[in-house]
Order: C-alpha cells, then structure tokens, then sequence
C-alpha cells in the first residue's frame, strides 16, 4: 500500500498533501494543547514502536505471512489524533530513509493510511466497544475490528488514487502516463490483498496485543491514557468547525454556477429531452445514449421522489435560495442525527457504569 | 534445512534494517561531491529533479535524468554495483510487477502475442510499462541519493530552512534515534525466543507470540516515553523546541542547487 514516487501524477500528490495538511495541523494542536511536553517524548517514541512493529512478520491462517501497518494498534492506544502524527511520522521515515514509499507520494501515503486509517479505527473502535469495560472480550474484538476495517478503508483510497490515473493523466492517444490500470480493474486487485491478508494481519496485531495487555492489566490498556483521551473527545474544536461549515454553507449558491448535470447523473425525464441528449453524447465522448430508456431506470425512476428534487425546494421561486436552504436541510439531518446518535451512546454508557 | 518461519522473517527483516541505517552512515561519512553540498542545497536541488521526473512524459528525458543520477552517485563514491543491488533491482522487480498486466491489457496496436498464453502485447501497454519503470527508478535514485549522501541530523536542519515546524523536525529526529533502540530489542525478543525453539511453531502459537511480542515491546516503548519525558523535564524542558541554525550556504552550494535546478528545467522543456 506504500505508494512510490512516480504511481501518481504531481497534480495527484500535490492534492493529496494539501488533503493532508490541515489534519496535521489540527493532530500536532490538539496533542500541543493536552500534552505539553510530553508530545515530543510520546509521539517519538511511539513513532519508532510503529516503524519496528511494521516490520514485524505475522503468521496468519493457511500458512501465509504478512506485515501490518499497525494503524489500528496505534488508535485503539493512543487515539485518533496521536494515531495520526505516529503513523505519519513512520511513513516519512519509511520513505525518506527506506525508499518503502515515495517522497512525492508521501502526502499521499499519510493521507490513506496515517489519517483515513486512524479515524476510520477510531469511529468503529467507538462503535464496537462502546459502553465495554477496557478487560472486556469486546474490547479485543473491536480493536482487531477497527484494524481490519481501518486497512482496507486506507487501501480502498489508495486503489481510488490509482484508478483515477488514467482517466485524468493520459497523452493524446489516450496513452496513461502514471498508474495504468482503471477503477474497474484497481479496486478489486488492490481489495483482494488486503480484504485477505493485510487486513488479517492489521486484525491480528490489534486484537492480540489488546488481548495481551488485558491478560496482563496493563496500564496502557485503551482509554486509560487520560490525557490522550480528552484530547480524542475535546470539543474545542467544535466552534470552529461550525464557522467553517457556516461559511460551506453561505457558498453553497455557488453550484447554481456550474451548467448541465453530472456525469451519469441524468434524470429518466433527460432521455426524451433532445437537447439534452445532446449533452449527454457531449460528454461521454460523442456516444448517443439509447433511443428507449432502460426499463429497470424506468422502473427505479418512480420508486422514490425526492422532497427537494434538484435541490430546488417547490415552494421557494429564487433558485440560489432554495438551493442554500436545502444545504442547510442537508447539514441539519446530518448534524442531528449526529447529536442523536451522540446523545444515544451517553445514555447507554451511563446505564452500563456499575453504580 | 527447514523453510524459515515468521520469527526468523522478523530478525531478517530487522538486521536488515539496522545494516541498512549503518550502510547510509558509512555513504554519508565518505567524501564525495554531494557529500561536501550543504544539505539545503543538497534538498533543493534533488527534490526539483524528483519532480522533474514525476512530470517526465518521454523517455529519453528519463533517460538523461537517470544518467544524471548515476553520475552524481559516481561523483559522491557510490558505487553503480551497490546502488544496483540495493536499488534498481528491487524497484525494477516491484515496478515490473505492477506494470506487467498493462503491457497486455491497454488498448492499442498490437506488438507481438507471447506464446501459448496467447497474450498481445500493444504498442500503448508497453510504453506504459516502460514510463512507469524509468520514472520509478529516477525518482527513487533522487531520493536514495539524498538520503545516503546526507547525515540524518543535517538533513532534518535542512527541513526548518523550508518552514516545516520545529515540533515535527525534534519528533522526525528523534523518532529516528529511537527506532534503533526498539529496533534492537525487537530483534533481541526474537532472537531469545528462536534460541529457546525447536521445529516450527503452529499458526496460533505463531500469531500469540506475535502479539505478545507486540505487546511488550508497546510497553517498554510507554516507559521509555515517560523515561524520556522525565529525563528531558530534568534537563529544563519546558515545551518550547529549539534547534541549532546551519552555517550560511557558501556560494558554491547555491551554484551547486542552481546547475541542478537549471538541469531540471531543461529537462522538463526538453520533454514539453
């Protein structure tokens, strides 16, 4: 999953570490703020355990051996921000000094496994072992859990990065100049490996060395690193974030800017509408779409319809503000249900504390 | 003999990280002209011909950079033999790998069919195939280079010069110095257990013991942490970083960046 210089174009890995960036910047504050001067001494050392445990070779069932990247381990200890500078900082030492990984693909490589992985771990990690006590059988389940998940979510981003290659990066007879293979074909071989082997592997380092701490009530069993703890579950960040998404909010008028409909977004009414048909062949490289529309389109057309269809709510005349009402209705269920389910684990964790 | 297990596999692969961190220390001590470049230099000039060959389209454009590579490493005392062995080969092996299928599977006119499997090989497959090799080994042959012919410590100064932060220099630095520690005791846990086996370990056993082994080598790594943070507290740490400036480039370091900037633009006109 390592990806070397030269797999993804430079425009790929230019968006990639400014994808990255600001999850640096939020980690390296967050942890500044709740460690003070043990972020140095912790992420150091925590780092060089990743490097070596990445090294480690892990016997798996039927014979076959693999190496983890230890994102889930690092999560389920340290939390997801901490997760994500460790892990950042053995991938850059990796690449730097082992060549395991490009320099120019670095942003890359941290993106999907440092940052997706950790926060991927992190929300199942919460999911599986909510309300468990940290010697909880559950525990270990959710911690091999978070690993598994957590690879295959990192490598499913690094198959998209590739898959995306040749449709965007090819020369003029269509030759691709970075990473040939297309979605279609980069998904599944990338997926094979890793919803198989790596993802074993990342569910046998977690799981087991969960399950060895508890055999041994060790004190750096998950959660019980308080200061790492608050840091995962600070709210501080909070405000910020909702000025930010404000701000996504007051720039949602900005899609009535963009002309046409997306790409395999056509609605069934587009297919008798010969104007935009003729969009349609416009851009799918001058191929008409079917003179009679699909019957199973047909029949999914009328399943459902939309309150807001085309983010136009009927009862509002002014196209900008119905489509920023329905970013608004938008983000509304989205935070709601987010508060809810927020709310939900409260009540459950307070009923499973023995009193 | 019996087929090496997974214990084995680990202490193979950790002494060859260790071997690998001595051989770049020894490359670095050498005198040789990257050697004797100031890091900053060094970093600048070699990054902006990795990028040149990142956005290389053609392939004598490659070919010249790799020959641009090959002649610095022969400038800096490497030899071509090490950087092969330890270098082109596996990059080769990997990126042939990954770019074998495309040989047969892109869309274009046909070469030859191999027999028996009846496969055809295109024209655009193989070009393919061949971009993503050449660009796989000049870039890592930039990057190796930088890293052979650059002391770990001079290298992080040099990172501060392009505002990455002083936090994330002090943890790449020490990070560094710490894998050498864990490193060992990883292999010395490996190596007690081997001396103390006999045949070969099941699949459970092997995985357990993996996992334990994980384990305690996550708690030495806790202690050494609260070791070292206390260690650094006696010493007057108070959270602020601060590290040692580099000397001031000597004008032949900025001639050094700019020949090999001015390479790397040429190149990249050269493949427009």
């Amino acid at each position: 999953m390592h990806i070397p210089d030269g797999y993804l174009s430079p425009a790929t890995c230019a968006v990639m570490y400014a994808g990255a960036a600001p999850f640096w910047y939020v980690a390296l504050r967050q942890l500044r703020r709740r460690l003070s001067t043990r972020l140095v001494p912790l992420i150091s050392v925590f780092s060089a355990f990743s490097f070596v445990v990445m090294m480690f070779n892990l016997p798996l069932p039927g014979g076959t051996t693999g190496h983890a990247v230890g994102v889930g381990l690092a999560t389920t200890v340290l939390g997801p921000w901490a997760s994500i500078l460790a892990i950042s900082v053995a991938l850059a030492i990796q690449a730097v000094f082992f060549g395991d990984g490009g320099i120019t693909a670095l942003g890359a490589n941290c993106f999907n496994m440092a940052i997706v992985g950790s926060l991927v771990a992190w929300g199942v990690l919460r999911l599986a072992s909510a309300g468990a006590a940290p010697e909880s059988r559950r525990r270990v389940f959710a911690a091999a859990l978070a690993g598994y998940v957590a690879i295959n979510a990192s490598a499913l981003c690094a198959a998209v990065e590739f898959g995306v290659q040749p449709a965007l990066f090819h020369d003029a007879a269509g030759v691709p100049l970075y990473a040939p293979y297309r979605l279609g074909i980069a998904i599944p071989a990338m997926m094979l490996g890793h919803l198989t082997i790596a993802g074993l592997a990342e569910a046998v380092i977690s799981g087991g060395v969960v399950a060895f701490l508890q055999r041994g009530r060790s004190s750096i069993l998950p959660g019980n690193i308080p200061a790492l703890a608050a840091a995962s579950s600070s709210s501080r960040v909070q405000p910020r974030l909702a000025a930010v998404l404000s701000l996504l909010l007051f720039c949602t008028p900005l899609g009535v800017l963009a002309v046409g409909s997306a790409w395999g977004e056509w609605s069934a009414r587009e297919f008798g509408d010969p104007a935009a048909r003729q969009r349609i062949a416009q851009s799918s490289g001058n191929q008409a779409p079917p003179d009679v529309l699909p019957k199973g389109m047909q029949h999914l057309a009328s399943v459902w319809s939309a309150p807001f269809p085309d983010y136009a709510p009927r009862f509002i005349r002014s196209q900008k503000l119905g489509y920023m009402l329905s970013g608004m209705f938008g983000a509304g269920i989205i935070l709601g249900g987010s508060l809810l389910a927020q709310s939900l684990l409260r009540i459950g964790r307070r009923q499973e504390r023995p009193r | 003999m019996s087929h090496p297990g997974f214990v084995e596999h680990s202490i193979d692969g950790l002494s060859r990280a260790l071997e690998h961190a001595l051989f770049s220390e020894e490359m670095a001590r050498r005198r040789g002209l990257l050697q004797a470049v100031d890091a900053r230099a060094k970093l600048a000039g070699l990054l902006v011909l990795i990028i040149a060959a990142a956005i290389a389209h053609r392939l004598p454009v490659l070919g010249v950079l790799w020959m641009i590579g090959a002649l610095l490493a022969v400038l800096s005392s490497i030899r071509p033999r090490d950087l092969a062995l330890r270098l082109w080969l596996p990059v080769f092996a990997f990126a042939a790998i990954i770019t074998l299928p495309a040989v047969f599977i892109t869309p274009g006119r046909e070469l030859f069919v191999v027999p028996w499997l009846h496969l055809a090989a295109t024209d655009s497959g193989v070009r393919t195939a061949l971009l993503l090799l050449a660009r796989a080994e000049v870039t890592a042959t930039f990057a190796v280079l930088l890293v052979l012919c650059t002391p770990w410590t001079r290298l992080l100064r040099a990172l501060r010069w392009f505002r990455v932060p002083r936090e994330a220099v002090v943890i790449l630095g020490m990070t560094y110095r710490y894998i050498f520690l864990v490193l060992e005791t990883a292999r010395e846990m490996f190596l007690s257990r081997r001396s103390r086996m006999a045949g070969r370990m099941a699949g459970a056993d092997g995985r357990r013991l993996a996992a334990a082994s994980a384990g305690v080598l996550l708690q030495h790594t806790m202690e050494l942490s609260h070791d070292v943070h206390l260690a650094m507290l006696a010493r007057g740490f108070r959270g602020d970083v601060f590290l040692l400036d580099e000397p001031s480039m000597r004008i032949s370091d900025g001639l050094f960046a700019a020949v090999l900037l001015a390479g790397a633009v040429t190149t990249w006109w050269m493949g427009r």
